[in-house]
């Protein structure tokens, strides 16, 4: 008696999980607008970004090149294109942003895209739940893309593996934030010309920072050679084994490199016993003026915000001539356009056309 | 009482007295009666052809989690037997981290009970070493193996006192029962998810390193030698902890481990893609601890296999990697995964994975079984190591259905599990309770 139940068990939860295993392939082409190019043909992103560790230089190429025509959308009276029209799109935010929020918002909006956001929290028990039956309701109600953040690790692919729509990942713990990378290359080519043969350092907590790994991808891909400098307390053991080089000094780092891209300095990490002192830190291992006089060449200076300005740099840096802080925001609207257009199956050679609106 | 059986012509496997050779085997009254060629048939006695099968004792897994009391959705003792009995195990033994722990005589004896109700595999209860395994205060040693404990652990959870761990050691002794630890500092495991290395790295998943089983691993041998007492290491999984129960070992210190399946197979690359199947704790490591540990179970180094079965709901492993629990389940692949990886792959003989897998265990925990000595308990286990497979999970007799094995191609597999003569498990027959 006891046998046949348990293979009633065993037979529902094979119906359960059904949903959960199904895995279909990415089919981001359906009902797609003419403008936005063949139906047929595949997406040249795939179907999700979930980081750069994936990704071609060609492809890499292909976003960065895609975002230069959006650019100048931005800088328009009326800033709007058609190119998502009718496409929906939910802003998934289990953990509070409010840069990366807007920008990609931003983006949605001047691409024409209905857009909702959800802010989410909770324990992190309930985040995995959460997520499991956020996905399966995301997919009941049809939307096309999910822009997700999520304090856990693998969280944005999690989801893309569950739910037909296009899945971009905003930021999952410590792994990737793939749009911020690509917006630092962007930048990095804007100011250099060239990201290739260039000395790219990230200065900080890379430990911690989904920053640090998609510059890492992206940036070794391009061709530029990767720095990381910072405590040993705030490195990956073994973090060489990427192909990075190792600084232990933030002097040598600056006398390597060309562009020193600024991590934000959690100010947990303190409490947790990784830092002795948030001002010692400054002291040794901070991008400071003083130090940046002595480097042979001028730096290039980056910082993916929000910034703790005399933690782990110096207000006088950031706002010098050689910070292309702002740059760098700007840039990321232009950069989450050429995502979510190239995901949603857009055609690179017609981005320029698809901005104008002609073609809709 | 059952009919006599004999199993006739097959292989026949015995660690415990380095036999292995084409024999019969008597089964009467619950016992093995004898091991030899051409043995006669008691009247009536049922006579089973077993030519090209191996006839072993059973398997014996010093650790397992059952999840009766407390979770009976995931696991029962009647279903954990059920699965133990489906992957060749004549007798389990059931970690305390239930629900309410089995941290006393009246939960160690629900436990034997329980077992004694399903009349399947054996399952023999392990108590807490503290009350509710909380880390500070002793259960009652005495009143639990007069129940029928057979070992003491806070499994699940380190022991981190090392005044309590010593306690636990020198107090053991009067029964003569080992205490079993699970190796882990928690300072530096902290909130861990898998192995610390590169994969962690890229990944973004907070690793715990290989030092954090060490320390403990080294500390437990310090303190069963300060105390004469018998220490049991649960899943050991890095190469230095190898080379640190060597040292033990030679020093004369009495310490045994074991080592699961699935470190012996399986990676930290399994993490990748964030499988929440492939998290367990310990984590899966690397390359070069898989070979060290598949040295040290040839050695004797690490004693035992033990599989670590830990059954959880299907849909808590639908989670982000962060939020999964720890552990998978392992009693219906550990017999194949081990045959497979193993002794297919000239890494130890099928005598020597016997060993580890049925008398070694039992001797380390001093268990009856592990052997076929004419009078012991007839738990008997007939082999078909010609039989591929693929590990389905809806198959499992287990109610949970967690493992990173599922799919595996998989050659050989228990068709006959007999526990004190009484058939449990079938290949062909599954045996209805």
């Amino acid at each position: 008696m006891r046998w046949t139940w348990s293979a009633g068990f065993a037979s529902e939860l094979a119906t359960r999980q059904l949903p959960l295993k199904r895995l279909e392939p990415p089919q981001p082409s359906r009902g797609f607008s003419r403008a936005l190019g063949d139906e047929t043909m595949t997406p040249v992103l795939g179907k999700d970004l979930v980081g750069l560790e994936h990704l071609s230089p060609e492809q890499i190429r292909l976003v960065l090149d895609t975002a230069e025509p959006f650019k100048e959308v931005s800088e328009r009276p009326i800033k709007k294109v058609p190119a998502l029209r009718g496409k929906t799109i939910v802003n998934l935010f289990f953990e509070a942003s409010t840069r990366t929020r807007i920008s990609f918002e931003f983006a949605e909006k001047r691409l024409s895209a209905d857009t909702v956001n959800v802010a989410a929290s909770g324990s992190s028990v309930q985040k995995g739940e959460t997520l499991v039956d956020t996905a399966r309701n995301l997919e009941a109600m049809r939307i096309d893309m999910v822009v997700i953040r999520h304090p856990s690790s693998g969280a944005a692919e999690f989801l893309g593996r569950r739910i037909r729509s296009n899945v971009i990942n905003a930021g999952d713990g410590k792994h990737e934030h793939p749009t911020q990378g690509l917006l630092d290359l962007l930048t990095i080519r804007d100011k250099h010309g060239k990201v290739d043969g260039l000395k790219v350092c990230l200065v900080g907590d890379v430990l911690h920072s989904r920053v640090a790994r998609s510059n890492i991808w992206g940036l070794l891909k391009m061709g530029a050679e990767v720095g990381v400098c910072g405590p040993d307390t705030l490195m990956p053991r073994g973090i060489e084994e990427l192909g990075v080089c190792r600084f232990r000094r933030i002097e040598e780092a600056i006398e390597w490199a060309d562009v020193l891209n600024v991590l934000r300095l959690q100010l947990e990490r303190m409490e947790k016993g990784f830092i002795p002192s948030v001002r010692e830190y400054y002291r040794v291992f901070g991008v400071t003026l003083e130090r940046l006089e002595k480097a042979p060449r001028a730096l290039t200076i980056m910082h993916p915000g929000p910034m703790n300005r005399g933690v782990e740099i110096d207000s006088r840096v950031a706002d010098g001539p050689h910070s292309v802080i702002l740059d760098q925001v700007t840039n990321g609207v232009a950069v989450r356009m050429a995502v979510l257009y190239l995901l949603a199956g857009g055609r690179p050679e017609l981005a320029d056309a698809a901005k104008g609106g002609s073609s809709e | 009482m059952n009919r006599a059986l004999v199993l006739r012509g097959g292989r026949v496997i015995d660690p415990s007295r380095n036999l292995d050779e084409p024999a019969d085997v008597l089964i009467q009254d619950g016992k093995v009666a004898g091991v030899g060629r051409g043995l006669g048939a008691p009247d009536g006695a049922e006579v089973r052809d077993v030519r090209d099968r191996v006839v072993a004792p059973g398997l014996v897994d010093v650790h397992v989690h059952l999840r009766e009391p407390g979770n009976e959705d995931v696991e029962t003792i009647a279903t954990g037997a059920r699965a133990a009995a489906a992957g060749g195990f004549t007798a389990v033994c059931a970690m305390p981290n239930t629900d309410p722990v089995t941290d006393n005589q009246a939960a160690v004896g629900f436990i034997v009970r329980q077992s004694v109700r399903a009349g399947l595999t054996r399952v023999y209860p392990i108590g807490a070493i503290s009350v509710g395994q909380k880390g500070e205060r002793l259960s009652e040693f005495g009143e639990m193996v007069g129940a029928g404990a057979v070992a003491v652990s806070d499994d699940g959870k380190p022991v981190v006192s090392s005044h309590l761990m010593r306690t636990a050691l020198e107090y053991a002794r009067t029964f003569g029962i080992p205490v079993a630890d699970h190796c882990e500092e928690p300072t530096l495991a902290d909130a861990g998810v898998m192995h610390e290395g590169l994969v962690s790295a890229r990944l973004g998943l907070k690793g715990i390193p290989a030092a954090a089983e060490e320390i403990m691993v080294a500390r437990d041998a310090l303190l069963a030698g300060l105390t004469g007492g018998h220490v049991h290491l649960c899943h050991i999984s890095t190469r230095g902890s190898v080379e640190l129960i060597r040292r033990a070992k030679e020093e004369g210190i009495r310490v045994t481990a074991e080592v699961t399946p699935h470190h012996l197979t399986l990676t930290d690359r399994a993490c990748e893609r964030y499988d929440t199947h492939a998290k367990m704790n310990p984590p899966l490591r690397e390359a070069a601890d898989v070979a060290a540990l598949r040295a040290a179970l040839k050695e004797g180094v690490v004693d035992c296999i033990a599989s670590d079965h830990a059954p959880h709901a299907y849909d808590a492993k639908e989670a982000a990697f962060d939020d999964a629990p720890f552990g998978i389940v392992g009693l219906e692949t550990a017999f194949g995964v081990a045959h497979t990886e193993l002794v297919l792959s000239g890494i130890l003989t099928l005598p020597e994975l016997i060993h580890r897998m049925s008398t070694a265990p039992a001797a380390a925990f001093g268990l009856p079984g592990g052997t076929l000595a004419p009078g012991a308990p007839a738990d008997v286990l007939v082999l078909d190591l010609t039989d591929s497979w693929t590990v389905d999970p809806a198959a499992f007799c287990s109610k949970s259905r967690n493992t990173p094995f599922a799919g595996r191609a998989l050659t050989g597999r228990a068709v006959l599990t007999l526990v004190g003569g009484k058939v449990v498990h079938q290949a062909d027959a599954p045996v209805a309770q």
